[in-house]
């Protein structure tokens, strides 16, 4: 017996706030809260005696000295503005290679691999279960002066002796980023694929097109929201990476805006204030990708309804 | 050109065979079926490498010199059981994790169930927090949690209780994903149904929502295991040291300083108990969708979809 309102006679509408409760309040306190705490952080002063961060909860007061210091650094060509720089290239060129090698990968195992797909699937999601830091472990097992890489190289002759490959090395780096974050690029883009009905590329087919035309003028398009979403979702994790350089090479060389937020929260208590800032410039720019993500996902929608 | 063009006309040799795929590649998959062993290779044989010398004998990780368990349990100083820092953050680890699953999945369930049924404004900004922490970068949570456990909290220290409310915090929107998934696809006939027939709405609730949802809410405890076991970031800003240190952490603080195979075999252990967790979960959620005779689909499609 519906009521008009959609609910159902005898219906307690108060019960379903009240399930709410406990985990609305919870994230308000340790969610939402927190996150105002990096604001006030940031906005707060240095205790000229303790030089510890006092943070300031009215914003009414806040003080943004520690803004203009981080905006200075990156903006005068300081040590921070390269780290700015060098972070955007690694995650640059680590979200081209994902797309290279994520890209065929997907597209086998969701249109082509046939009896293959349920233990593809398998394998290919086994690295979520895997932690990051061991998978980054066997790597630092692997790239070491005398481990399995340097040894089959010099075996194939193809260096004359053992390379230490964690001795601040970009291609590293990059590599290490690209091995850690490519099956969470892969997993949207396959459900995208996944989706495309059959019958359009038929359609396609039928009417005349080759296989690689059905290709490049149906599944690419239809797949290009795969791609962005998998992008972004590499791309936010990565921006916020710091374990990565740090494991796979812990040079100064290699450092990653995020090696700073570390180094100003982890390490040295006065810069607090200076690690908050940066922390919200990293935010103000992962949010940007964000926004630009839920445009495009919205005129997709939209351009799929019209 | 198309396919049944190259496979009607027979060609001899390599170099045809070549040309043929060159011209068009899409025709057979084969080049596309290799890439895509070659990629499966490239991400899983470093990790079978590094659980393989986890076993090995001697002290190289590179080296192969016999199987041992000496890194796991007979070493008297330097295996996972003897030595103090590798067993403190193996028991960290698990006792956060079951600590996490017990609080953030309850939480999470009535959070989930709250949200599909509650109407209205208030209800849609909280389903809009609920999202936030699954695109909230860690290491922002990382800072903010750091920060407000020093400046704000200051009367809950850094350490275990930090790193568990932590843990729960990013748990529950994982919990609600998972719980809402099954909610949307059993919808409200059964519930409307027992309430026809004179069931409060409690009643309803607790005899035939709850135990419909019964294997993703197994499901959930077990996911949440795994997340927890599974952080790093979270973890390491909010450790104060030696006792608070998990696994991953201190895979992170050693791994570079001074590796020995028993790192390894702390790494192993920890593999191992998440995907015990993780086939679990994936047994349970089959169960679900069995009961409730759902076309199509598997159970590790059901995980596919959640970690997105």
């Amino acid at each position: 017996m519906p009521t008009q309102e959609g609910g159902v006679v005898g219906e307690h509408r108060s019960l379903w706030p009240a399930l709410a409760v406990p985990g609305v309040a919870w994230l308000l306190l340790f969610f939402l809260a927190p996150f105002y705490a990096i604001f006030a952080v940031a906005m707060g002063r240095i205790d000229p005696i303790f030089l510890q961060p006092q943070p300031e909860w009215n914003p009414y007061y806040w003080d943004p000295s520690s803004f203009r210091d981080v905006f200075r650094e990156i903006f005068t060509g300081g040590a921070l503005g390269d780290t700015f720089l060098r972070t955007i290239a690694y995650v640059g060129t680590a979200s081209a290679l994902c797309i290279l090698i994520g890209y065929p990968v997907a597209y086998y195992v969701a249109r082509r691999a046939g009896r293959w797909k349920g233990l593809l699937l398998l394998l290919m999601l086994a690295p979520f279960w895997i932690n990051y830091l061991m998978r980054m472990l066997a790597w630092v097992n692997m790239l070491d002066v005398d481990g399995q890489l340097s040894r089959l190289l010099v075996a194939l002759h193809v260096l004359p002796e053992p390379r230490d490959w964690l001795a601040g090395h970009h291609e590293t780096v990059v590599l290490g980023l690209v091995y850690g974050y490519l099956p969470w690029f892969i997993l949207p883009l396959y459900a995208a694929l996944d989706r495309i009905d059959q019958n359009v590329l038929e359609a396609a087919r039928d009417l005349g097109a080759s296989p690689f035309k059905a290709f490049l003028r149906v599944t690419l398009p239809l797949s290009r929201q795969g791609i962005l979403a998998g992008t972004v979702l590499i791309m936010l994790p990565m921006f916020g990476d710091y374990y990565t350089p740090n494991l796979l090479s812990g040079s100064p060389r290699t450092r990653m805006i995020g090696n700073w937020i570390d180094f100003f929260v982890n390490s040295t208590v006065s810069a607090g204030g200076q690690g908050a800032a940066l922390t919200i410039v990293l935010m103000l720019f992962v949010a940007l990708i964000m926004v630009y993500y839920l445009v495009s996902v919205a005129r997709a929608t939209r351009e799929a309804k019209s | 050109m198309t396919t049944e063009a190259f496979v009607a006309r027979p060609r001899h040799g390599a170099i045809a065979r070549i040309r043929g795929w060159l011209a068009n590649p899409w025709a057979q998959p084969r080049g596309l079926a290799v890439f895509t062993w070659l990629y499966i290779a490239w991400s899983l044989i470093p990790v079978l490498i590094a659980v393989q010398f986890s076993f090995n004998a001697g002290r190289s990780r590179s080296t192969w010199q016999g199987f041992s368990l000496r890194w796991y349990v007979s070493d008297p100083d330097l295996s996972v059981l003897h030595d103090p820092s590798l067993r403190l953050s193996l028991i960290q680890s698990l006792r956060l994790a079951g600590l996490t699953m017990l609080v953030a999945t309850p939480i999470g369930v009535a959070l989930a169930i709250g949200l599909a049924r509650w109407r209205g404004r208030p209800a849609q900004a909280a389903n809009f927090l609920m999202l936030f922490p699954l695109v909230t970068p860690e290491i922002v949570m990382g800072v903010s949690l750091f920060l407000v456990f020093t400046y704000l909290y200051d009367f809950i220290p850094l350490g275990t209780w930090a790193q568990f409310l932590g843990h729960v915090t990013f748990s529950i929107s994982f919990v609600v994903v998972i719980i809402r998934g099954r909610l949307f696809a059993i919808g409200r006939d059964y519930e409307e149904a027992a309430m026809d027939l004179g069931a409060s709405q409690i009643d309803a609730l607790r005899r035939v929502l709850l135990p419909m949802l019964a294997p993703a809410i197994f499901a959930s405890f077990m996911i949440v295991f795994a997340l927890s076991i599974d952080d790093f970031v979270i973890s390491q800003f909010l450790s104060t040291g030696a006792e608070t240190i998990t696994i991953p952490v201190r895979l992170y603080s050693t791994a570079r300083l001074a590796p020995s195979p028993a790192l390894n075999a702390l790494a192993s252990l920890m593999l191992f108990a998440t995907l015990i967790a993780i086939t679990l979960a994936g047994l349970f959620l089959r169960t679900a969708r069995r009961r409730q005779a759902a076309r199509g689909g598997s159970a590790v499609q059901d995980l596919a979809k959640l970690e997105f």
